[in-house]
């Protein structure tokens, strides 16, 4: 074998240019030993990246898009509110849908995913502009917050910020606050919806955020003035969809205060 | 075959090579974090995006 007669000469020009002669020599490979631990350190190098793959998905998206979207709601430039004001029942201010897709225009708290939790809303819910990025998107061509008809969002239920996570949590009653803000047009409203009901469908189901939910083709009256979130079933899965919806309570413009919900701790 | 020859490559002291091995993990895990992850997950494997749609989106 050639291995065999090379290996010793170059060990000897080692030892003869002056430097230290290595005590043990690396082991003699055959080739069927070189093939197996090249494809040993290929597997293990194939499971390394596959396990880094893992931890992006399940947590450096996470921390990224969580970053990106505090600073989309700072950017919105809300200014705190003081003192509970009147809450309106009768026909909402609202605001003209924003003409570009990933516009932010409002922001959403929900008591039951936390007290801290307040994310932007994008125009639009394309999956790398809108989902991966602001976190919820609205669904183009449906209304607007505090109009007649489906104000409806989308959100990732994990990866990316996750904001609709805890969708499956959100009880009957539980309150979703919206917070519209233009300072171009000096709009600033919160809308207060509570929860009404929650349903799992097979992503084709769109008439979950028809004008009047579940009843496509029915023009929505001034009793009409929903909300609905759409996040994936089961988690980390895109086989159905969890749909809640929510109605209208009331509508506040931020100028005259704070709902009372978001110093709620929920039930 | 390949860890060796990396190892071996690496010029310096052992301690000087763990370092630079370090430095070398580092830079491959944020060429993967920055642009190869986000491209797989953008054209290859999609995640699911929880919109209802017409079309399933995968």
């Amino acid at each position: 074998m050639t291995a065999h007669e090379t290996l010793p000469s170059r060990r000897s020009r080692r030892g003869g240019d002056g430097r230290a002669a290595r005590p043990a020599p690396r082991r003699r490979q055959t080739v069927g030993g070189a093939i197996v631990s090249l494809i040993a350190e290929l597997l293990i190098i194939a499971g390394a990246g596959t396990g880094l793959y893992v931890v992006w998905t399940a947590w450096w998206t996470d921390v990224v898009a969580v970053k990106h979207q505090t600073s989309l709601v700072e950017h919105l430039k809300q200014r705190d509110t003081t003192g509970t004001g009147t809450e309106h029942r009768g026909p909402a201010p609202v605001l003209a849908e924003p003409p570009n897709v990933t516009d932010v225009f409002g922001t959403m708290q929900i008591p039951r995913f936390g007290k801290d939790y307040d994310r932007p809303i994008g125009e639009g819910t394309d999956r790398e502009k809108v989902l991966n990025t602001i976190g919820l998107g609205h669904y183009q061509d449906t209304a607007m917050p505090g109009a007649e008809g489906n104000f409806a969002v989308a959100g990732h239920r994990v990866t990316y910020g996750k904001p609709l996570n805890q969708i499956a949590d959100l009880k009957t009653g539980d309150d979703i606050v919206v917070r519209v803000t233009d300072p171009a047009k000096k709009f600033d409203v919160w809308y207060v919806y509570k929860v009404t009901d929650s349903q799992i469908v097979t992503p084709d189901h769109i008439e979950t955020i028809a004008p009047v939910p579940n009843k496509p083709g029915v023009e929505p009256t001034a009793e009409d003035r929903w909300l609905t979130l759409t996040a994936c079933h089961p988690m980390w899965s895109a086989k159905e969809r969890y749909v809640t919806h929510a109605k209208l309570d009331y509508w506040m413009p931020a100028s005259e205060g704070t709902p009372k919900e978001l110093s709620e701790t929920p039930k | 075959m390949i860890f060796p020859f990396v190892w071996r490559i690496l010029p310096g002291p052992t301690a000087l090579k763990v370092f630079e091995l370090l430095v070398l993990l580092a830079a491959i895990v944020s060429v993967l974090f920055t642009w190869v992850f986000p491209w797989i997950a953008a054209d290859i494997l999609p995640p699911p995006d929880g919109t209802v749609d017409v079309t399933p989106t995968p």
